[in-house]
Order: structure tokens, then sequence, then C-alpha cells
């Protein structure tokens, strides 16, 4: 495991001041590159491409460099999905691997 | 003046042998069984059931850290959230708010929703040891507690990954160099549910609530303490508003300095019989005898005479208030409430049935340590027998006598001899730790009860083997003389009955003496008067002689100046003579 501060951030919170309330928003929390951190990134990517088609926001958080928010929001796994919006909240944990369980877990089973 | 001495006493350091360090702990008794506290820079686990303290001892280690040992700590609660922490700490004492405040210490609450997580793939915990190396840092914390980390195990799917994390966790801990208490709960084969015990090694301490009779104990042991010696019996400990404590008694040696100082019993005829100076400083003394006997007074006395010394006492008593015992003895004259006020004595009423023995021993010896009394009364110690057998009761006995002895207090039992037994039988059978056994028993005759003492035994003095009869009378205990009458020792009427002939006696032989007084001076003054009268015969007698003798005399004289004056006549030339008789007759 590597902790080299990279940036993985794919920002779009600009977005999220303006986005509509049908948008979702998604927070993925990891930790530095590791083999979960990149796959759960690349993961989930897919799915809300394939589901959501630019009705989303996600906000990567890299632990190793915001420590301090893992307590503020809960996190204790790595890495860690978190559906913010719409209600109601959500956490998924893993590597987000099993596309069957993202997609019912972050209720887009009927899109 | 000579030079002061130097004590040229050696000084034998003990071996330094290579010990583990360890981490004090700052909670009473528990640094003394673990010889130093926790491991340092390592993990101990503290495991037990429901509600057997594992928080509270796990947060008191991390406040008395920050507080006394300057070691901030970081308190990660999984169960409980970081107000009510708060909260709970405050009624032992703890202002915990403050140390956050302060940045002595830091609480996470690790909140874990089941219901909202979703498993999808492989994870780890990699958040928690940011979390967790995120709060070290801030403070510098030198003590960690993870209370329950075992919870993880029902709030997060794949108990494979939590093991391999949990044991990564304790790795991490170790080379953080951080002193670390993880609690768990206690599992049906295990020490903790999840066998976390199998990765946290280095101490392990159990603690568990034993109930007997409905009535319950808190006991602590330690399992395991790698590379240190430690107690390993199962100590009882308390937790009040002072926290945790565990009064455990190091020596159960018999290596007791003794004191060959003699305190009184607060009743000045029973010190007489006692070799004529009372009890041995440090001794142990019971006072046993029926109900209604008046043991709680002569206990009382002893704590009174005490109190008059300037000593200080504790009085427990399991079966009367600290109220109702004061005013029962200031109808004997004595005025226990004076040395309350003044806080000389601490009263201290507890019912046997209201916790356990362990713990009424704690609670005793946790208040003799407080008060530092020089007497420790115990009223009586046969009601623990209400709530565990005959063989408890010893031990716990012996324990607190052991523990006074070294202390070097004088302890007073009272002990009730239940009626129809022997009165020599102690019920709870410790007649072997006793120094000083006084009895107290009814003496019934003549269709009267009256109360006798008399010491059955008392180590190292000579004492009187005589049986007292005493009256509780408005000042007090009153030892009586002894009567001896037909049918053994005369008491009550009998003795009053002795009493009022003996006078009678007294009376009489008085008469008598008076009588022959005068009879004597009667015989005195005829035998005077006798010789008045004789003396008087005498000098009759003597004057007439005397008279006879004179007239004798004058007439030989006249005879005399009649010859010379003759002899003048006839011219009889002696010229002398005349001069010669004229000298004679003037």
């Amino acid at each position: 495991m590597t902790d080299k501060p990279i940036d993985l951030r794919v920002h779009k919170k600009t977005e999220s001041a303006t986005a509509p309330s049908n948008k979702w928003l998604l927070r993925l929390y990891v930790a530095g590159t590791t083999a979960h951190s990149m796959s759960a990134i690349a993961n989930i990517k897919k799915i809300c491409e394939e589901k959501l088609d630019g009705r989303y926001v996600l906000e990567v958080i890299d632990l190793y460099q915001q420590p301090q928010l893992a307590a503020g929001h809960q996190i204790i796994a790595i890495p860690t999905l978190i559906k913010e919006l719409p209600p109601p909240l959500r956490r998924i944990i893993g590597d987000l691997s099993n596309t069957e369980k993202v997609v019912v877990g972050l209720d887009l089973k009927s899109l | 003046m000579t030079k002061a001495k130097i004590n040229p006493k050696p000084t034998v350091t003990p071996k330094p042998k290579p010990q583990i360090t360890k981490a004090l702990t700052g909670i009473n008794g528990l640094d003394i069984i673990t010889e130093g506290g926790l491991p340092k820079g390592r993990a101990s686990l503290i495991c037990g059931g429901t509600g057997t303290g594992k928080t509270m001892l796990a947060m008191e280690f991390l406040l008395r850290g920050a507080q006394q040992f300057h070691e901030p700590g970081v308190f990660m609660a999984f169960e409980e959230s970081t107000n009510d922490l708060i909260a709970n700490v405050a009624s032992i004492g703890f202002d915990l708010q403050g140390l956050i405040t302060t940045k002595k210490v830091v609480v996470d609450f690790v909140y874990i929703e089941r219901d909202e997580i979703v498993e999808a793939g492989e994870y780890n915990l990699e958040a928690l040891f940011i979390r967790l190396g995120a709060a070290i840092d801030s403070i510098g914390a030198k003590r960690v507690v993870l209370d329950t980390i075992e919870s993880l195990f029902s709030s997060l799917p794949n108990p494979a990954v939590l093991r391999a994390e949990l044991r990564r966790m304790f790795r991490w801990l170790k080379e953080k160099g951080v002193t670390a208490v993880i609690t768990g709960e206690g599992g049906t084969d295990t020490l903790s549910r999840q066998g976390i015990e199998e990765y946290v090694s280095d101490c392990v301490i159990d603690l568990s609530i034993r109930i007997e009779d409905r009535v319950a104990s808190r006991k602590l042991r330690i399992v395991k303490y790698r590379g240190s010696s430690h107690g390993t019996n199962e100590y009882p400990f308390v937790i009040d508003n002072e926290g945790i404590s565990l009064i455990p008694i190091t020596s159960s040696t018999l290596e007791h300095a003794v004191s060959t100082k003699r305190v009184s019993s607060g009743i000045p005829r029973l010190d007489t019989m006692l070799g004529g100076a009372g009890f041995f400083e440090g001794s142990v003394i019971m006072v046993s005898g029926p109900s209604g006997t008046g043991k709680t007074t002569f206990m009382s006395h002893f704590a009174d005479a005490a109190c008059r010394r300037n000593e200080r006492a504790v009085y427990f008593s399991f079966e009367e208030s600290p109220a109702q015992i004061i005013r029962n003895m200031s109808s004997v004259g004595l005025n226990l409430d004076q040395w309350v006020k003044k806080g000389l004595l601490r009263m201290e009423s507890r019912r046997t049935t209201q916790c356990g023995l362990d713990m009424h021993l704690v609670l005793a010896q946790k208040l003799i340590a407080e008060h530092a009394p020089n007497i420790v009364i115990m009223d009586p110690v046969t009601s623990f027998e209400d709530i565990a057998n005959t063989n408890d009761v010893k031990r716990i006995v012996m324990k607190f006598v052991d523990h006074m002895k070294s202390l070097g207090i004088t302890t007073m039992f009272g002990s009730l001899t239940p009626s129809g037994l022997p009165s020599e039988s102690s019920a709870v059978n410790i007649s072997s730790l006793i120094d000083t056994w006084i009895l107290l028993r009814d003496l019934e005759n003549n269709g009267e009860r009256n109360r006798g003492i008399y010491i059955l035994k008392s180590r190292g003095m000579n004492h009187s083997n005589q049986v007292r009869e005493f009256l509780l009378s408005d000042h007090g205990v009153e030892i009586c003389d002894v009567y001896v009458g037909s049918g053994g020792v005369a008491t009550g009427g009998a003795r009053l009955n002795m009493l009022a002939q003996e006078k009678a006696l007294g009376l009489k032989l008085q008469e008598e003496m008076e009588l022959r007084q005068f009879d004597l001076e009667n015989k005195r003054n005829v035998l005077d008067s006798k010789i008045a009268a004789m003396r008087a015969e005498f000098a009759a007698q003597e004057a007439g002689n005397l008279k006879m003798i004179a007239q004798e005399k004058t007439r030989q004289s006249q005879l005399s100046v009649d010859r010379t004056a003759m002899g003048k006549v006839r011219n009889v030339d002696e010229r002398h003579t005349p001069v010669k008789a004229k000298r004679k007759s003037k």
C-alpha cells in the first residue's frame, strides 16, 4: 500500500451547488492509490455513466490527505461510497466490484 | 556533642531485572496487583459480561493517565456517544469535557448503522486507522482505548476481513508505541465473543459479576500478563462516586509488627481485669454474648474511650442505624454524637444483605483507608451469616483481621451467640483469630436475669479469671464486686441480699465492740477511783508520821537547851557548847 498523494478528485462540486434535485450526489472515500481504491473509482464511474448519464455528481475524497473527514463523516471502511442525495442516505463499502449490489444499494434498479 | 551517626544500614537495592515497563493506571489497587500497571506500549484486553465495568475501567485508565501521569489519550467509542460518556464519567467525578477542551483527551464516537451499509466488494478498515492515527497525532496521545471494537463484527459483514484488520490494528498500535486498552464482551467459550484475546495477548483482565443469594459482587481477575508476575486471585472491587476501588489484601502472611502499647477498653474495671492496662494495641477483640447482654454498649465504650484519647474510630453496624446507636448510648451516658461531629468517629450502617461479602470487605477497607482510624468496631460480625456460609464468613473475617493487623489497628468484633448454644461457641468459628475474647452472658437465678462478664482469653496478659456481674447504669457499664454465694456468684437480688446481710452483721459486730469498749472504760474508772482512795489514805498516814517526827525533833532540841542552861547554872566551864546548842536550836 502506498500513501503517495495523488489527486484523485473528480471534482464537480461547482455543479453540485446548482444541481437539480433529481441529481445523484455521491461521495467516494478512498485511501491513496491502493488497488481497492482504484478499482472502486473505476467501478462507480462505469455504473454511473451507464445508469445516470450526467445526472450525478461524484466526489472522491482521499482520506490520507484529509484524515479529519474520516471521523466527521463516520467512515471506517475503505472504500466507502455514500449516497447523499436523493434520500435515504446509503453507505456501500467495498471496491464496488459487485455491480448488482451497488445498483440495488443506490436505488438505481428502476432506472 | 557527638556527631550524628550515619545509619550503617546497607542499601539493599533489588536486583534490576529486565522488566517490561508499565503504565500506571492510577486506579486504587489495580496498580498493586499488576505490580505497576498495564504493559506500556502494548495492548491489554479487558473482557467481561454486560455491566461488569469494562468501559468504566478503560475510561478511568485513560482519564487518570491524562490527569495524573500527563499521558494524553484517545477514547474510541463504538457503543456510547461522546455526550453519554461525558455524563457517565461525571458520575465518578471526572470532567471529561474539560479534558477534551484542553486537548488532553480525544473522544471519537464510531457510529455504524447496520441498515445503511451494503457490502459490494472487498474492503478494509483503513479509514479507522486513519481516524485513530489522526486523533493520536492531534494531541500526542500515549494511551488509547477501543471500546468495544468487537461491535464491528455485528455492524460489518465479512468477519474474515475484520479479523485480519483487527490483527493489523493491534500490530499497528504496538508500532505506534501507545498503551492500548481494548474491551471485549465475554463469550461463552472464549474470554471475548470474537476471540480477540488471540491478538491482544500481553495482558488480559477479566471482570465479572457474581450473584450469590441474590446479592451481586464485582470481581476482577488478571487472566494473563506476559512478562510480569501479578496477583492471581479474584479481587472484589466496587464502582462508586470515586470510580473503581480495588483493595487487595497484599499481606496474608502472619508477619505484622506487634505493639506492647495498651489501649483502654473505656471501662476502668475491665482494664483492671485485663492485666490492669486494657487491650494490646493492634489486637483483635471479640465481645460475644446472647442478645440483650450489652455488646453494643461495651463496643460504644471502646469507641468513646478512643475518641477521648483524641484517636480516630470507625464503627460499622450491621443492625442499627448510627442515629439509633447514638440515641441508645446516650441512655447510658455515652455521648457519641460529639465525636461524630468532631470528625473523630465515623459510623457506618449497612445491612449485610445490601451487597456481597467481598463487597462489604472492600467498602470497609475503603472507608478505613479514608478515615485512617486507630480502632475499628464491627457490630456484629455474625450478621454476615445472613448472606454467606460460615466458611466464607471466616475467610472474609480472616482477611479483614490480617489487613487490620498489618495496619496496626485495634479491632473489636461483636458476636451474637444464638440462644441455646453454649456461650463459648463463636457463631462464625473465628475464635482462633481472636486475641482477647470477652464473654457476656445471662446469669439467671432467683427469678431474675442479670448480666455477667468474664474474659475467656486474652493472649499475652495476666487476666482475671472471675465471672463478674455488671450493670448498665446511666453512666455506662459498671462492673460490680464479686460476691460468691452458695450457688456460685451472687448477682442481682442475691448480691443485694448478701450486701444487706453483710451490713447487718457489720452492725451487730459494731455494737458488740462498742459494748466491750464501754465495759473496759467502766473497769478503768473503778480502778482509778480505788487508786485515788489508796493514795489519799497513804497521804494521811504520811502527814501524821511527818508531824510526829517534827515534834520529836523539837522536843530533843528543847532538851539540849535546857541542859546547857542548867550547866551554866551549875558553872560548867565548857565554853563552846552553849554556842553550839544555841545554833542548833535556831
